[in-house]
């Protein structure tokens, strides 16, 4: 009776097929809130000794209500949700533009030292002098593999990296006396492009893609044209969010420098072109650095990463503190503006120095594959885009076909049509055979785009077994076996979830039921 | 090359299947002349013993934590992390997965979020939080941003006992931003008036408690001012734990309550990755930065959750957004409350009290030196001392014994007088060996 109370979709009893809703090594857990018990804990800690307290009336007033597990019982929680999750340990994980690649363990290990992992980051610098030399060559190999002048090692993530180089830009014009507000973006840019962009106050300007994929330097032109005067920066990605290479790259950076204002490279791609292609070369003055991505530090289910902005001749006066500077008596930090010398720096992005663990795991990356290794890394990702291509090129639809792809491949949904299957069909029907799908409907400007970026770590074996698997669901589009798109996914720990309620009557926070709430639960 | 499971063979072999007569022939598009002809000019490939070798070299010429007497903090605490923790977070499925877009093979990340951020609002007395910030600075950032948007002003006041590295990545963001930033001078007594700058302009009061120099801080009668001017109360801890024995800025008014969780579940790691906590009220959700997973169902209506209110993201809104944020400190954040967890209320309490036992015992201590003066009443596991001296000369001097004394104030504020002050931390790592020796070792100094 109380049922008819409920949401519609709430009050259907799920399927029960064991009596414990387990199926064999699939089992379900609760929140840790529903298993959780307030009278134990984890963790040792030691009573003090009575003392004398010194909280000056500050103390809790309400009890905090933090259920806690033994540490048995925290494994098995945490050990059975990790089990719902897919990762790159186990399979192809082709998200195009993120650059999911292996994750060497060894780096994991390194990152633990004590010597890295336990240490302050305002110790005395006398004390740390291991520390700054690792930020310091870290930094140097980034500079050396993109040719530019210098590098900022502080931002937190991509986006971080990109409000630094706009800082940057932001900050080179201010020197100029000049108050720049537009900059450039190409339609298929990354969503954080536009959002940083707006964030430091400058107008968005769109650049339309040719119809073969890749940006103009007439096209630039005639937007920078329209805009004499006030161009402060293009923000473009290289290679593009289409996986191709931007052909007239160096023309359009001549433009946007002639028009007076500054080349931001979106350094998201740079896995396809690291050792092969020196961005320096091309008239970029600011770039960020995933190194979460093409440097290998683990994504860890949404960061954290790194993202180090390597900067021109240009910008280098402005990039922000802290510095480090290699000196006849060691290793220097500048932390504050009055200890610069030389520099103006724009100020400072977050406390600290860094993503130091990131810093660690990505030397590490580096002094492992050394300047040979890390070319075969560009061109191992670029052969395996291809070679999904060369596979899948006469099934699927390709919307530019006359440039070839880089590190990833994009196709768009017009071989579904007449099926009435949808991308994110196709992306759901690839969780039942095992995979990780890869990025759809993005870039925005194909329709229903799939974005396959298989990277490096995968064998010939792995990429002919994911091929034809997406090659027998083509098959099975055309053949309108259409339950096994629209069902999917049909085996994975969960269904397709519901997510226009989740956003319409969010729920973000366990709530304990009401006493009357957890009677019925009972029943 | 370990990483590279190709072999020249097949690479010979896909070359020919993609019908490409050379790997250079896939970069075609690249402009003439820009292609390297050889690789650029670093050290080749190298084992996994000899990289190891290199890395260790490099470690051992630091001082851990660990070694020895240690007492600062100021932003970055050293405390004892459950080892359970770091096996936790080294699994393959939560370590090399990616952020969760695709839910149905995402539930381990998205439910650790979930009950994440029912735990940040639990400590912070808050109605909602986010999936998580970089770290404490940064959020400090966000959150004077989301003020802003929150009441159309943009002038932020910024009390003197804010992170001074805290104070300036708002102030560098505020600058950028054509947004207003008023910074109080360093207010190592704890002293500041505040309540009479609050005015009609104000969008944003941002305090830390417990402050930069130790203090706790009376967020009451600010979240009350805020709120007759149409104000936003901006509460900062960089000290989580603190949130286990003193009241959360939630109970005593605060509008968002942002914060650095590193304490638990995180290493110091030289500052980063650490992990930023966000939380605030219900009725501000669509103007907050950052994730959110939420609550749903699935087809046969079991409980799932889901990334949601993307509606407010870069990848939806792009210039609209609320942040440019987008990788954040997931990992962290699954550090944080499986440490948590760990604990419960009761280990927290019983953590904090050995940390507030412990830095009351340094203040007994160091009070005893000659010459040196507690300029902290309460405190929680960090106060400030008055020391006869210049403080990071003293420092040095320590340093040289083993002993990590704490942050000498002039190392972030340059001459701003604060020479003799010298900020430092207690937590339950330090033993009553670690006090005395670091009490005697100050004695010494000062004599």
């Amino acid at each position: 009776m109380s049922g008819d109370l409920l949401h519609p979709i709430a009050a259907m009893k799920p399927k029960r097929e064991t009596f414990t809703g387990n199926h064999a090594l699939a089992i379900e857990e609760p929140l840790l809130f529903e298993i959780g018990r307030a009278d134990i804990s984890g963790v040792d800690v030691e009573e003090p000794e009575d003392f004398a307290p010194r909280l000056g009336g500050h103390e809790r007033k309400a009890a905090l209500d933090l259920p806690a597990l033994s540490e048995p019982e925290a494994m098995r929680h945490y050990v059975r949700l990790s089990q719902k999750n897919y990762a790159i340990d186990m399979g192809i994980y082709p998200l195009g533009s993120c650059t999911m690649k292996h994750n060497p363990r060894l780096n994991e290990q390194m990152a633990r030292l004590p010597g890295f992992a336990d240490i302050h980051p305002l110790q005395p610098v006398s004390t740390v002098q291991g520390a700054l030399e690792l930020i310091h060559e870290c930094g140097r190999y980034l500079i050396t593999l993109t040719g530019m002048a210098s590098v900022a090692m502080s931002p937190k993530a991509g986006a971080h990296g990109e409000l630094c180089g706009m800082m940057a830009i932001k900050a080179a014009l201010k020197a100029r006396g000049e108050d720049r507000r537009v900059v450039l973006v190409p339609e298929s840019a990354h969503g954080t492009n536009p959002a940083t962009a707006a964030l430091l106050g400058f107008k968005v300007v769109t650049v339309r893609a040719g119809p073969d994929g890749t940006v103009s330097a007439e096209a630039v032109r005639e937007v920078a044209n329209a805009h004499e005067g006030e161009v402060a920066a293009i923000m473009l990605t290289n290679p593009n969010t289409c996986g191709l290479f931007e052909p007239q790259i160096c023309e359009i950076a001549d433009v946007v420098h002639a028009a007076g204002g500054y080349f931001y490279c979106d350094g998201a791609n740079l896995n396809a072109i690291l050792a092969k292609v020196r961005p320096g070369d091309l008239g970029v003055d600011a770039m960020h650095i995933n190194l979460h991505k093409t440097f290998s530090t683990p994504h860890g289910g949404g960061g954290p990463g790194a993202g180090p902005t390597v900067l021109s001749e240009a910008l280098a006066p402005y990039a922000p503190l802290p510095l480090i500077a290699s000196t006849e008596e060691g290793y220097r930090l500048v932390e504050t503006e009055g200890a610069a010398e030389a520099e103006a720096p724009f100020g400072r992005m977050t406390a600290f120095h860094g993503q130091m663990g990131m810093f660690v795991r990505a030397f590490a990356w580096m002094l492992s594959h050394g300047a040979d290794g890390m070319q075969k890394v560009a061109e191992d990702a670029v052969l395996n885009a291809n070679y999904v291509r060369a596979g899948l090129a006469d099934l699927m639809s390709l919307p530019f076909p006359d440039h070839p792809s880089m590190h990833e491949v994009l196709f768009d949904d017009d071989f579904l049509e007449g099926t009435g299957i949808s991308t994110l069909d196709f992306a759901k029907a690839m969780i039942d055979e095992g995979f990780h799908p890869m990025t759809v409907y993005f870039p925005l400007v194909v329709s229903g785009a799939m974005l396959i970026e298989p990277t490096e770590s995968e064998s010939r074996a792995s990429l002919d077994l994911f091929v034809a698997a997406l090659r027998d669901l083509i098959f099975a589009a055309r053949r309108g076996e259409s339950e096994r798109f629209e069902n999917a996914p049909r085996f994975a720990p969960r269904r397709r979830l519901d997510e226009t309620s989740a956003a319409r009557k969010p729920v973000l926070r366990w709530e304990r039921p009401e006493p009357e709430e957890q009677a019925e639960a009972a029943e | 090359m370990r990483y590279l499971p190709h072999t020249d063979q097949d690479r010979a072999d896909m070359l020919r299947a993609i019908g490409a007569a050379s790997i250079d022939e896939l970069f075609r598009d690249v402009p003439d002349g820009k292609l390297l002809k050889s690789p650029p000019d670093l050290p080749g490939h190298r084992s996994e013993f000899e990289v190891g070798r290199q890395m260790r070299a490099l470690a051992g010429k630091n001082r851990a934590a660990g070694e020895g007497p240690f007492f600062l903090g100021a932003g970055a605490y050293h405390h004892h992390v459950p080892a359970s923790v770091d096996h936790i977070i080294q699994r393959s499925e939560f370590l090399t997965s990616y952020t969760p877009y695709q839910p149905e093979i995402s539930q381990g990340t998205l439910q650790t979020l979930f009950e994440f951020q029912t735990q940040i609002c639990e400590l912070t007395g808050m109605e909602v939080a986010n999936a998580s910030m970089y770290d404490g600075s940064t959020a400090t950032a966000e959150a004077v941003l989301m003020a802003c948007r929150v009441t159309r002003r943009d002038k932020a006041i910024l009390s003197g006992g804010l992170h001074p590295q805290y104070r300036e990545v708002v102030e560098t963001l505020a600058s950028m931003e054509d947004d207003e930033s008023l910074s109080l001078p360093p207010d190592p007594a704890g002293t500041e008036d505040i309540l009479s700058r609050i005015d009609d302009e104000t969008a944003c009061v941002v305090v830390q408690s417990p402050s930069f120099y130790g203090h706790l801080i009376d967020l009451a009668p600010l979240a009350e001012r805020c709120r007759e001017k149409g104000a936003l109360l901006v509460a900062v801890f960089t000290e989580v734990v603190s949130l286990g024995l003193i009241e959360p800025p939630g109970a005593e008014g605060a509008d968002i309550v942002v914060g650095e969780g590193q304490s638990l579940g995180n290493a110091l790691n030289f500052g980063g990755p650490y992990v930023g906590l966000f939380a605030t009220k219900q009725k501000y959700i669509r103007q907050m930065p950052g994730r959110l997973c939420g609550e749903t169902r699935d087809r046969d209506g079991k409980r799932g959750f889901v990334l949601t209110l993307n509606t407010r993201e870069q990848h939806i809104r792009r210039d609209k957004a609320t942040s440019n944020i987008c990788t954040n400190s997931g990992l962290c954040a699954l550090a944080f409350t499986a440490h948590m967890t760990l604990l419960g209320a009761k280990g927290l309490s019983a953590l904090a009290r050995a940390n507030h036992a412990r830095a009351c015992r340094l203040a007994d201590r160091l009070a005893k030196v000659a010459g040196v003066e507690l300029l902290n009443e309460a405190f929680f596991n960090e106060f400030t001392v008055r020391l006869p001296g210049n403080a990071a000369e003293i420092v040095e001097r320590l340093a040289a014994e083993g002993i990590v004394a704490g942050l000498p104030v002039s190392r972030l504020e340059p001459q701003k007088d604060l020479d003799d002050l010298l900020v430092v931390c207690a937590t339950e790592t330090a033993s009553e060996e670690d006090i005395e020796a670091f009490g005697a070792a100050l004695e010494r100094a000062v004599a």
